[in-house]
């Protein structure tokens, strides 16, 4: 099962760089997508053997960030067939400076799509730290041309930090994957690939000093794929010049994946012992990013800025939740699994609103909910969802995190958590509410636009599925949830 | 052996910060492409087979040529001034280099030695050459040297893995070479997109998208 | 054999001229010309002392004091140097920090002189040359540290007189890399290409020879004569450090000390044929590498 899983959308991605006719490839597309939703499903249902050896395996967590990636691909795969219908072909005008710009061709960005998710499928399988590092990589280079379908300086811009600051920290988790063999060097852990199993068996005889270097190099590494402050800069760049469905599976998939990395070094400190060293990092860099999404979004003009500001805030609650440890691994677990699917919600409503406004700027547009009445309802449910209010999904996982936090006595950390929580909170909701009430304006759409049914409904099916997590969580969730958080200690 | 070729890393490492040519930038990085396939060669001298000096000479012919060549035809399109302005004088980054290499020094004195350790001299080194290989990407403002400093930190992490890792030699260098391949290649495109599109590589005026005063 | 003697004094403050006139020649037979006969800086400096002196009326007491102390200097300089396998007259512990500090007493001097003048260009040269000699100044003083260090003297003499075969197997990277830096040193210490050139009498590009500009006469020979055994001096450190021979007899080690220095003066004018200049801007880089080359070898000799 795993080998199809990768199979498939490699296979459909090479053969979509050949297609010629648009219709037929983005109706390869949405098959792929939904073969990858249906294959993920099974497995839920049947345990797939491990595979190449043990390199390739599913275990809980591994599952659980497949589901969400495989359910946030379907849902981008939908809106796009709509999107690149709609993307005319040949020279377009910019809404912002003006000037004419051409598209990446179409085959391109298929093809990549396609690649980005089984390079993605790769980490969430892989069960060896070099392998998880070649999918993580594989994940960057194919990203990289998504973010550069639109032509112009702005977007080159963003794919060149993107591309750089990336490689980087991909290069300092190399040098840890490193540390992480000399740690496990002469203890009778040969196996090059450093097998997770392997190393969670012996994982006492690891030397300490090399296992927690590594660890920070992993931190730092994956974390600036992550997003995580201080390493977050090419995040807000590159989520708001590329396209909105691109914004969604960066924001939502591929954010996960990233600190899948981290969570597997967690993994494996916290068997050889060395849990609380990592604990304190990863509260710091935690509340850090949330900190940085807490000064970025207030006042933030660009609303895809916003929404990618918001990513860092809720990659900073994911780690918070990691690193205080206990119950707030469930939080954590659950959150990602809410903050993905309102996240990639958001980003394709974004999309719509940009396609009917022609202006990326909040102070521009008004009256959302009138001129596009089933966005407008996403957009402000989505608000609410992502800022933790009831009855989301979200909702449950950042209290559970913050019990957990009261519950340890870190009573500054709790503090801290609400407070820029609450700031964040204010910050997006003023900006989204002032956009989706009042009037619009008359220099931009004043027309009540027809939604094509593509455009919206994968939002409205997100939006849906994480205001039932907020209500009642099926026992099938749970159990995997809680797996996943077990396997994180 | 050993030493002398890891001492030339280090003054390679130097000569890259006191130069402000970029086509001089490029020959020091090819240079140290080739130093780190000796480096290979005498890292591999007791394990036999026709692996090692196969992959020595890929990995030397990839660093030491290829990318060379690549990013000289990229700079060569690009059609740009040659002369690399950095944030940071030269004089004042040598020194910050003998700094670093200090710290790189006590850093490695730190870490218990792993245990085939190839000379006592490798980690310092290698963590020497992946502090200068930030240092560049920080401190440098055209895109190419930002490209060149990625080679560098890429340099460096090879050359921990080689002198220190043990195992199968071949995944490490497989690794390494497969991350600088594809990242070479697509930066050797985005550098042309940047030089066609701006005119310049001067990734310090890449400031369109910011937070405030748009 | 450790008995100081003569001999290093002796033959730096009688082959100094010599040694520029080996440089002069080399240069001269890259150039395709026959050039000056060796002996002649002799005769330019005989000819010098038997010409009178003018001194302008803006210039002071230090104006005279100028050549004549540094080259005091630089006569008791000569004496703290080995050469060969002999030690030199005086040597103490550190004496290497009063040997560069005479050194610099000579360049001082010097300055002050040209200052004295009240000239611009003298001036000019004058903040050049003391800016090149500050930064050349921890490339020689962390160069010979690290020497001092391998071998465990904080004295010129046994410093040297230690560097042996076995030495050079087991720190040769240390000490290539201290060779290079005194070699970057020599060339600018004494105001040699690519640093300055000696044959140059534009203004604008002189650094050395700006600064004697006004001296004639017998101050120019005490000036030519001091900037001679200064380069004999450096050289002999250099070749020092490089020629790891010592056999027993004292002699031998000398001839072969001498012929390693006219080697290095042939070596000083095939580099000054090859390479143009530097820019001005450029020369604190090479210093500044030049540094880092000794901290270095300090960096690795303490380890």
């Amino acid at each position: 099962m795993i080998p199809a899983l990768l199979l498939i959308p490699t296979l459909a991605g090479l053969v979509a760089y050949f297609v010629r006719a648009n219709a037929p490839r983005r109706m390869l597309l949405v098959l792929a997508g939904v073969a990858h939703a249906t294959l993920t499903g099974a497995t839920w249902v049947a345990e797939p053997a491990p595979w190449w050896g043990g390199w390739l395996g599913l275990d809980g967590l591994g599952r659980l960030f497949l589901s969400i990636t495989s359910v946030l691909f379907l849902a981008a795969a939908v809106y796009a067939a709509a999107y690149l219908r709609r993307e005319m072909p040949g020279g377009r005008e910019d809404f912002e400076e003006g000037f004419l710009f051409d598209n990446a061709p179409e085959a391109t960005f298929t093809a990549c799509l396609l690649l980005f998710l089984a390079a993605m499928t790769l980490v969430t399988t892989s069960q060896a730290f070099g392998l998880l590092w070649i999918a993580v990589e594989a994940t960057t280079l194919a990203s990289a041309p998504l973010i550069y379908f639109h032509r112009h300086h702005r977007s080159l811009e963003a794919t060149w930090k993107y591309l750089l600051i990336c490689s980087v920290g991909i290069a300092l988790a190399l040098l840890g994957n490193f540390f992480l063999a000399v740690a496990a060097s002469g203890h009778g852990i040969t196996s090059v690939g450093l097998v997770l199993s392997d190393l969670l068996h012996g994982a006492s005889d690891l030397r300490v000093a090399w296992l927690r270097a590594a660890f920070l190099l992993f931190l730092v590494g994956y974390g600036t794929k992550v997003g995580l402050a201080p390493l977050h800069t090419w995040l807000p760049d590159a989520h708001s010049e590329a396209p909105s469905v691109v914004s969604a599976l960066l924001s939502g998939a591929l954010l996960n994946c990233a600190l899948l990395g981290i969570m597997r070094a967690q993994q494996v400190c916290a068997a050889a012992g060395q849990a609380a060293f990592g604990q304190g990092l990863l509260i710091g860099f935690g509340l850090l990013s949330m900190a940085v999404a807490a000064v970025f979004i207030p006042g933030q003009s660009d609303y895809k800025r916003m929404l990618a500001y918001s990513s860092v805030e809720h990659m900073g609650i994911l780690t918070l939740g990691l690193g205080l440890g206990g119950a707030a691994t469930f939080g954590s677990m659950l959150h990602a699994v809410n903050h993905s699917l309102t996240k990639a919600a958001l980003f394709l409503v974004a999309g719509n609103i940009l396609a009917a406004y022609r202006s990326k700027s909040a102070d521009d547009v008004r009256g959302v909910l009138r001129t596009l009445p089933v966005s407008g309802v996403v957009w402000v449910a989505a608000l609410f969802a992502i800022t933790g209010s009831p009855p989301f999904g979200s909702f449950t996982s950042e209290l559970t995190i913050l019990k957990a936090a009261l519950d340890q006595g870190r009573a500054t950390v709790a503090i801290t958590y609400l407070a820029l929580l609450a700031v964040i909170f204010v910050g997006m909701a003023t900006a989204v509410l002032g956009m989706a009430q009042g009037a619009p304006n008359d220099a931009r759409v004043p027309t009540a636009r027809r939604e094509p049914l593509l455009s919206v409904a994968p939002a409205v099916a997100l939006v849906g599925v994480v205001l039932l997590l907020g209500l009642y969580i099926p026992p099938v969730v749970r159990s995997a949830i809680e797996s996943a958080a077990s396997a994180l200690g | 052996m050993v030493e002398m070729v890891l001492i030339c890393i280090v003054l390679t490492n130097f000569a890259l910060l006191g130069s402000s040519r970029l086509s001089a930038c490029i020959r020091l990085v090819a240079l140290q492409g080739v130093l780190l396939g000796f480096l290979t060669l005498l890292a591999r001298e007791s394990a036999l087979s026709v692996r090692a000096p196969v992959l020595a000479l890929t990995s030397t012919g990839l660093k030491g040529v290829a990318f060379p060549w690549l990013l000289s035809r990229a700079l060569r399109d690009a059609d740009v001034r040659r002369e690399v302005e950095p944030f940071v004088g030269q004089s004042l980054s040598m020194l910050l280099g003998t700094l670093a290499l200090a710290a790189s020094l006590w850093l490695a004195a730190r870490l218990p030695q792993p245990n085939p350790a190839l000379s006592p001299l490798v980690v310092p080194v290698a963590f020497f050459t992946i502090l200068m290989g930030l240092f560049l990407i920080v401190s440098r403002k055209t895109a190419l040297s930002q490209v060149l400093g990625y080679l560098v930190l890429e340099n460096g992490i090879y050359a921990f893995g080689v002198g220190v890792v043990e195992g199968t030699p071949m995944l490490v260098e497989l690794r390494v070479l497969l991350d600088l391949l594809v990242a070479v290649l697509v930066m050797g495109i985005v550098v042309f997109h940047i030089g066609r599109e701006f005119d310049h590589i001067d990734t310090d005026q890449l400031t369109v998208l910011r937070d405030w005063d748009r | 054999m450790s008995v100081p003697s003569l001999l290093p004094a002796a033959l730096a403050l009688g082959l100094a001229p010599l040694l520029v006139g080996v440089i002069t020649r080399t240069k001269a037979v890259i150039a395709g010309r026959v050039g000056q006969p060796l002996l002649q800086p002799y005769r330019d400096l005989r000819k010098l002392m038997r010409k009178g002196a003018v001194y302008s009326r803006t210039t002071t007491w230090v104006f005279r004091a100028g050549p004549v102390v540094g080259l005091a200097a630089t006569v008791l300089a000569s004496a703290l140097v080995p050469y060969g396998g002999s030690f030199a007259l005086v040597s103490f512990p550190g004496d290497l920090f009063v040997f560069a500090y005479l050194l610099a007493l000579t360049r001082f001097f010097t300055v002050i002189a040209a200052l004295d003048t009240g000239s611009s260009f003298e001036g000019m040269g004058a903040s050049r040359e003391v800016t090149f000699s500050a930064l050349a100044e921890p490339a020689l003083l962390l160069g010979l540290a690290a020497v001092a260090r391998m071998t465990g003297s904080l004295s010129l003499s046994p410093i040297l007189s230690r560097v042996t075969v076995e030495v050079w197997a087991q720190a040769a990277p240390a000490l290539a890399l201290v060779a290079a830096a005194l070699l970057v040193v020599f060339l600018v210490e004494n105001g040699r290409i690519p640093v300055d050139d000696p044959a140059t009498h534009l203004e604008l590009t002189m650094i050395h020879e700006v600064m004697i500009l006004d001296h004639g006469g017998p101050d120019l020979a005490f000036i030519l004569y001091a900037a001679a055994v200064k380069l004999w001096l450096l050289g002999t450190l250099l070749i020092g450090v490089v020629l790891p021979v010592h056999s027993d007899n004292r002699w031998l080690d000398s001839a072969a000390a001498t012929v390693a220095m006219l080697a290095l003066g042939v070596l000083t004018g095939l580099i000054e044929s090859s390479m143009a200049r530097l820019r001005l801007v450029r020369v604190p880089n090479l210093l500044v590498g030049a540094g880092v080359l000794s901290v270095l070898a300090l960096l690795l000799v303490l380890r």
